[in-house]
C-alpha cells in the first residue's frame, strides 16, 4: 500500500498496475482518438471513453480518469464533454482542449443530424424502438461496468474502504432510489465526504506538500 | 409545425439555453422537462411526437448523448437551429470546464484540493451507479436486469469489445427478450 498522504498518489496507484503511461503526439491525434471513442459509443461515450483512455492508449491511470471525471461530474454541462475539454487541456492546453471536443462532436453531429433528415420518424417503427431499448439496457450495464473498473482506483484512497463503501451507498440511495436533485446530494454527501477525506488525509499527518518536486496528476507539462 | 421564429426569438432561445446550461450538472439530459417546456409548449416549435423521435434518434446513433439537443434545433429550423441549441447548451458549461482546468494547471494539489478528489472519488463511482440504475429501470423486469448486469459483468472481466456488447442488445431488443 502507498503512503497515501503522497501528491504523487496517482501515479503510485498506476505503477500498481503495471501500466506505464503514454502521451498523445499531438492535438491532431487528440482529435482522432476522440472520434473514434465517440464513434463507438452508442448510449453513451463514457464507458467507452474509460476503456480507450486508460486501457487501450494508456494516456491516464484510473485514479487519474476517476479525478478528471469527479470535476466533469461536479461541473454543469454534458460529463463527457467536461472529461474530454479536461483531457485535452492535460495535455496540449486550449488547443488540445478544442481539438478533444471537437473530435468528439463533429463526426457525430454530421451522423445524428443526417439520421434526423432520413429517418425522422424511424422510431415509429416497432423494431427500432425494441432495438433501442435493449440497447439502453446494455449501455446502463456499461457504465456500471465502467463504475466497477473505476472502483480499483479507490484502493490508494485515504479514506479506507468502509468510509468510500458508505458514502457511495449514501450517494446511490440518495440519487438513485429517493431521486433527490443532484445538486442537493453533491453539498449534503460531497461535502461530508471532502470534510471525512480532509479529516483522514490530516490525521494521516499530511504535511503540505509544498516542496516536494513531484508533478501533480493533473499537472500541465 | 415549425412556427417562423423572428431574429429576437431565436436569440431568446439561445440565451434560455445558456442559461440551461449552467444548470445542467450531470448532463444535459437532466433538462428534459424545461426543453421541452421550452420548444413544445413556449415556442411551439415542435410537437411532442418530433421532441421524442428527436431523443429516439440522437440514442440511436454513436457519440455524446448531449447531441438530442442538436436534433431539437435542427428539427424546428434546420441547421440554424441545430447551431442555437447546440453552442447555447454548450458554450457556457465549456468555458467553465476550461476556466478551471487553466486555474488546476500545473499547481501542487494543496491539502483542500486533495480532500476534494479523495472525498468525491467514491461518490463518483456511486453517481455512474446511479445512471446505470436509471438507464435500466426504464424497461421493467428481470430480464432487462439480467442482460445489464451480464454487459457489467463481461465488461469489468473481459477484454470483450464493447460494440459487441450494444449490437447483442439490439438484437435482444428485437428479438422482444427485454
Amino acid at each position: 500500500m502507498t503512503d497515501p498522504t503522497t501528491p504523487s498518489a496517482g501515479r503510485a496507484g498506476a505503477a500498481e498496475e503495471a501500466v506505464v503511461l503514454e502521451r498523445p503526439r499531438s492535438s491532431g491525434q487528440l482529435f482522432v482518438a476522440f472520434t473514434a471513442l465517440a464513434l463507438q459509443g452508442f448510449g453513451g461515450v463514457l464507458a467507452v471513453a474509460q476503456h480507450g483512455l486508460c486501457e487501450q492508449r494508456r494516456w491516464l491511470s484510473k485514479q487519474d480518469f476517476l479525478e478528471i471525471l469527479s470535476i466533469g461530474q461536479l461541473l454543469p454541462g454534458p460529463n463527457i464533454c467536461n472529461v474530454a475539454l479536461m483531457v485535452g487541456y492535460r495535455f496540449f492546453g486550449l488547443a488540445g482542449a478544442l481539438c478533444a471536443l471537437a473530435g468528439l462532436m463533429t463526426v457525430p453531429l454530421v451522423i445524428v443530424l443526417t439520421l434526423a433528415t432520413l429517418y425522422g420518424h424511424a422510431s415509429s417503427i416497432p423494431e427500432v424502438s425494441r432495438a433501442l431499448r435493449g440497447m439502453a439496457v446494455v449501455s446502463g450495464g456499461l457504465i456500471a461496468g465502467t463504475a466497477l473498473r473505476l472502483m480499483a482506483g479507490l484502493r490508494t484512497n485515504p479514506m479506507g474502504a468502509p468510509l468510500c463503501a458508505g458514502l457511495g451507498l449514501a450517494t446511490f440511495v440518495a440519487v438513485g432510489l429517493m431521486r433527490w436533485p443532484l445538486v442537493w446530494t453533491l453539498l449534503g454527501v460531497g461535502a461530508l465526504a471532502m470534510a471525512l477525506a480532509a479529516w483522514r488525509i490530516g490525521r494521516a499527518g499530511g504535511e503540505a506538500p509544498a516542496g516536494r518536486a513531484a508533478p501533480p496528476p493533473g499537472g500541465r507539462p | 409545425m415549425s412556427a417562423a421564429l423572428s431574429i429576437a426569438d431565436w436569440l431568446a432561445l439561445f440565451g434560455q439555453f445558456m442559461v440551461l446550461s449552467m444548470l445542467s450538472i450531470g448532463g444535459a439530459i437532466v433538462l428534459v422537462p424545461d426543453m421541452q417546456r421550452l420548444m413544445v409548449e413556449h415556442y411551439g416549435l415542435l410537437s411532442v411526437d418530433q421532441f421524442n423521435a428527436s431523443i429516439a434518434i440522437a440514442q440511436a446513433s454513436p457519440g455524446p448523448n448531449v447531441l438530442f439537443v442538436a436534433v431539437l434545433g435542427y428539427q424546428a429550423a434546420g441547421p440554424v437551429g441545430a447551431a442555437a441549441t447546440l453552442l447555447g447548451i454548450m458554450l457556457p458549461s465549456s468555458v467553465l470546464a476550461l476556466a478551471v482546468s487553466r486555474w488546476g494547471a500545473g499547481r501542487e494539489p494543496g491539502r483542500l484540493a486533495r480532500a476534494f478528489k479523495a472525498g468525491l472519488a467514491p461518490v463518483t463511482i456511486a453517481l455512474l451507479i446511479c445512471s446505470a440504475w436509471v438507464l435500466v429501470a426504464q424497461t421493467p423486469g428481470w430480464r432487462a436486469m439480467l442482460l445489464a448486469a451480464g454487459a457489467a459483468l463481461l465488461m469489468w472481466r473481459t477484454r470483450i469489445h464493447l460494440l459487441w456488447l450494444i449490437a447483442a442488445g439490439a438484437f435482444a431488443g428485437i428479438l422482444g427478450w427485454v
